[in-house]
């Protein structure tokens, strides 16, 4: 199949999910024993996954310079800790983080049109994604017209897409499936498939607005849509779980998804990202005590 | 990692190209360091003798019992000889007549609740020494064979004082003493099968481990004395063949209960031939697992691994002839080589082990035997290379593909991790090419359309059928086969018919 195939091609995927196998299988991936310094690798590679994000009305510049602070340097005296990946905001914010993160490696990623409904114009949300990378966001994180999806209305899903990754320029593209609304995995997979053809480089879960974000089962779906993309297309496609990934344990069963289902290739921030504000800390207290053999309270972590 | 992948002796053409190696790459980002569940937790006598009458009884020789994945010796355990073998039928049927069977339902439930709960306060401990002495990953026998073995007691506890409920109207009473012979694939939890059951109905049990794996035997027999059931009730004999055919032999023994392999299925069968016997049987298998063109293929792959894989394919109801709509049969044999690199195969007491040791050196003999007469026919086989131990028994999960009915390998139950893969074109094929076998125990069927499970269920004959999964047990659900795969039903209420004089 050619790189550049459109809508039509979706239907040469098999399209079938079972929600009861998928489970089963995200969950036996998940009881993964990972220890010692396997643990102590995949807390730093899940460092430098990191989206860290701030999404609320309430975001202001000093709130966006102090999480960028923090995410250039996580935590005090541990030379070996990363950076995390990037700084995820509203469009408003990213002039402040770009200033902020010059320099540091860590990318700016805005939310865009119409986030996180999508209830807008496309113009409109043409225009939020144009100025976004006017402002100079270096990744946008669309949303997809959900009502749209679920009325059967795929080529405009297709279509939308297109139009927004034209739209980002240089800038990467992230597709928000947004699956809590979704719903079924047959529909994940479907609209997964449906963001690759029409270009995306990365598909991501959710906003984190809707109940449930981001599950293993879920990521799991999309993981193997992007491989069964990538033997089809040879285009590599990287995923965004965001939305309820908080603790250490998760992101390792995370990982540990992304090893087994794509291989090692997609374990870079480049390819693979995890979308979360609280999970930072748990991961720096995890990686104390994996040195110390101590858990620290959490006093020790800051808050930004 | 790469596939060795050596054409057969007729070198018919690999009808599929090169697999795309997404992980290329030499070294890996990140490995998984070894995560080996602790044994200190656990104990194990030098040597065990035979439990018979609630005691443990010396016999005149032991033998040694090893753990497949390093050949080292664990213990020595007793072999029940004739006399021994006697001994433990008269405990037995000295336990029926004076004690179990004047006991009411409620009594009975009540010992068996009882070894249920011990056995939960011990599971790691059982599961352990299962792998151990198996070889099977300690995730399987942490997550499957101990948890459904405990499952199994509870669940027949329940019914031991509701027997009226499950044959209302009818008279029934207990047997007598049984004769059970299990075999070395899931040791605890087939004791489990039959130990259950036949203490529910009020039947007094013999009960024979199998040469390569006795030792949960003795961890349950352990239990039971923990349980303070009635002495005799229980009796736990190692041994050979030989000890087996005493039990089989035994005038006072009134039912056979037996899993393992057709043939020796079939030297029961004609050695009780003319007695008054009760027999059933769980033997071999050759099951189909089915994939239609429509199937949820990635849920399908999870379940053909599932299938052929799970235990190191030591099942008898394992899914080892892969029929495959031929319009998604390259999709298939694609996505099963990349998935089968990622199988994790060593150290069975590793957390992360996916495939463990085989079980023992004469079993391994016997795959390797198999697996060449696939070679010879000119059949392709696919391994991953994965790295193998030094020491211990190991086979590569192992696929063919050129394969026909016709082929050894597709005809004869191998008993390890090996995978013919097959095709058919239409439901009628899929359904004459499944039931084309002297077997009848199992089946998989992988499609969206639920009418057309329906329909495929009716006409497979096989005892049991999953569809869109496989491998999934139940104490509720009967399990028990078709033709030379046996007769008599193991689980839920038909397994408390096998145990009744109704």
């Amino acid at each position: 199949m050619n790189i550049n195939a459109n809508i039509s091609s979706l239907e040469s995927f098999h399209l079938a999910v079972d929600e009861v196998g998928a489970k089963e299988r995200a969950a036996s991936l998940a009881g993964r024993s990972i220890k010692k310094q396997s643990k102590v690798t995949a807390i730093k590679l899940a460092i430098s996954m990191i989206d860290l994000t701030t999404l609320e009305g309430k975001d202001s510049d000093g709130k966006v310079y102090a999480l960028c602070q923090k995410a250039m340097h996580p935590i005090d005296g541990e030379p070996e800790v990363p950076h995390v990946a990037a700084i995820c905001v509203y469009p408003n914010l990213i002039k402040t983080a770009k200033q902020t993160l010059l320099g540091s490696g860590v990318k700016v990623a805005s939310v865009a049109t119409g986030f996180p409904s999508g209830q807008s114009p496309l113009k409109i949300r043409l225009d939020e994604v144009k100025k976004a990378v006017q402002f100079g966001a270096d990744e946008i994180d669309m949303v997809i017209s959900r009502g749209e999806f679920l009325e059967g209305n795929y080529n405009y899903t297709y279509n939308e897409v297109k139009a927004i990754k034209e739209a980002c320029g240089d800038a990467h593209l992230k597709v928000i499936l947004e699956t809590g609304e979704l719903e079924t995995f047959d529909n994940v997979r479907k609209a997964s498939i449906i963001a690759m053809l029409a270009g995306a480089d990365f598909i991501k879960t959710s906003t984190g607005k809707v109940q449930p974000a981001a599950t293993l089962p879920v990521t799991l779906v999309m993981l193997e849509a992007i491989r069964d993309f990538y033997n089809e297309t040879g285009r590599i496609v990287g995923m965004k779980p965001a939305g309820g990934i908080r603790t250490t344990k998760d992101a390792i069963a995370y990982l540990c998804l992304v090893k087994e289902t794509l291989g090692d290739t997609w374990l870079t921030p480049n390819l693979f990202r995890l979308g979360a504000s609280t999970l930072l800390n748990d991961l720096l207290m995890q990686y104390r005590k994996e040195k110390t053999g101590l858990y620290q309270s959490a006093d020790y972590f800051t808050n930004d | 990692m790469t596939f060795r992948e050596k054409p057969g002796a007729s070198n018919r053409p690999s009808s599929n190209g090169e697999v795309k190696i997404v992980s290329g790459r030499s070294k890996p980002v990140w490995e998984y360091a070894p995560s080996t569940e602790a044994k200190d937790h656990i104990s194990l006598k030098n040597r065990y003798d035979l439990f018979v009458g609630g005691k443990w009884v010396k016999a005149k020789k032991y033998f040694a019992t090893i753990n497949p994945a390093n050949e080292k010796k664990i213990a020595e355990v007793a072999s029940a000889s004739k006399e021994d073998v006697n001994r433990a039928v008269l405990a037995a049927d000295k336990a029926y007549k004076n004690v179990w069977s004047k006991l009411s339902g409620k009594e009975r439930a009540k010992y068996i609740f009882r070894i249920a709960r011990i056995m939960q306060e011990k599971a790691r401990e059982l599961a352990v020494i299962e792998t151990m002495d198996g070889g099977k990953p300690i995730k399987e026998s942490k997550g499957v064979d101990v948890p459904l073995a405990i499952a199994h007691f509870f669940y027949y506890a329940g019914w031991a004082d509701k027997l009226q409920y499950a044959f209302p109207g009818k008279k029934f009473s207990p047997i007598g003493v049984v004769g059970q012979i299990i075999p070395w694939n899931f040791p605890l939890l087939m004791a489990a099968w039959k130990i259950a059951p036949a203490l529910a109905c009020g039947n007094t049990v013999v009960i024979k481990s199998a040469e390569t794996t006795p030792l949960t035997l003795y961890k349950l027999a352990e239990i039971i004395q923990e349980a303070e059931l009635p002495y005799g009730v229980v009796n736990i004999l190692s041994g050979a063949g030989d000890t087996g055919s005493y039990i089989v032999n035994h005038p006072k023994v009134k039912k056979i209960a037996f899993t393992g392999s057709t043939e020796v299925g079939k030297i029961i069968l004609r050695s009780i031939a003319g007695t008054d016997k009760k027999v059933t049987l769980e033997l071999g298998g050759k099951a189909a697992n089915i994939i239609f063109e429509d199937a949820p293929i990635d849920q399908a792959i999870e379940g053909i691994i599932n299938g052929i894989y799970f235990n190191q394919g030591h099942v008898c109801c394992a899914g080892s002839r892969l029929f495959v709509q031929e319009s998604v049969k390259s999709l298939v044999v694609k996505k099963l080589k990349q998935r089968l690199k990622t199988l994790r195969v060593g150290d069975p007491l590793d957390k992360n082990t996916d495939v463990g040791a085989i079980n023992s050196k004469m079993q391994l003999n016997k795959i390797a035997e198999l697996v060449q007469s696939g070679i010879d026919e000119g059949c392709t086989i696919y391994q991953p290379e994965c790295v193998l131990p030094d020491k211990g028994f190991w086979f590569r999960p192992t696929f063919f593909t050129n394969t026909a009915q016709s082929n050894r390998i597709a005809q004869d139950e191998i008993f390890g991790p090996v995978l013919s893969v097959l095709m058919f074109r239409t439901p009628k094929e899929a359904i004459e090419k499944a039931n084309n076998t002297p077997y009848g125990l199992s089946a998989g069927i992988w499609t969206d359309k639920g009418s057309k499970i329906f329909k495929m269920v009716s006409e497979i004959k096989a005892g049991i059928i999953w569809s869109n999964t496989y491998n999934k047990f139940n104490p509720a659900s009967p399990f028990g086969g078709f033709k030379e795969s046996g007769f008599g039903r193991e689980g839920g209420v038909h397994g408390l018919k096998e145990y009744l004089q109704v």
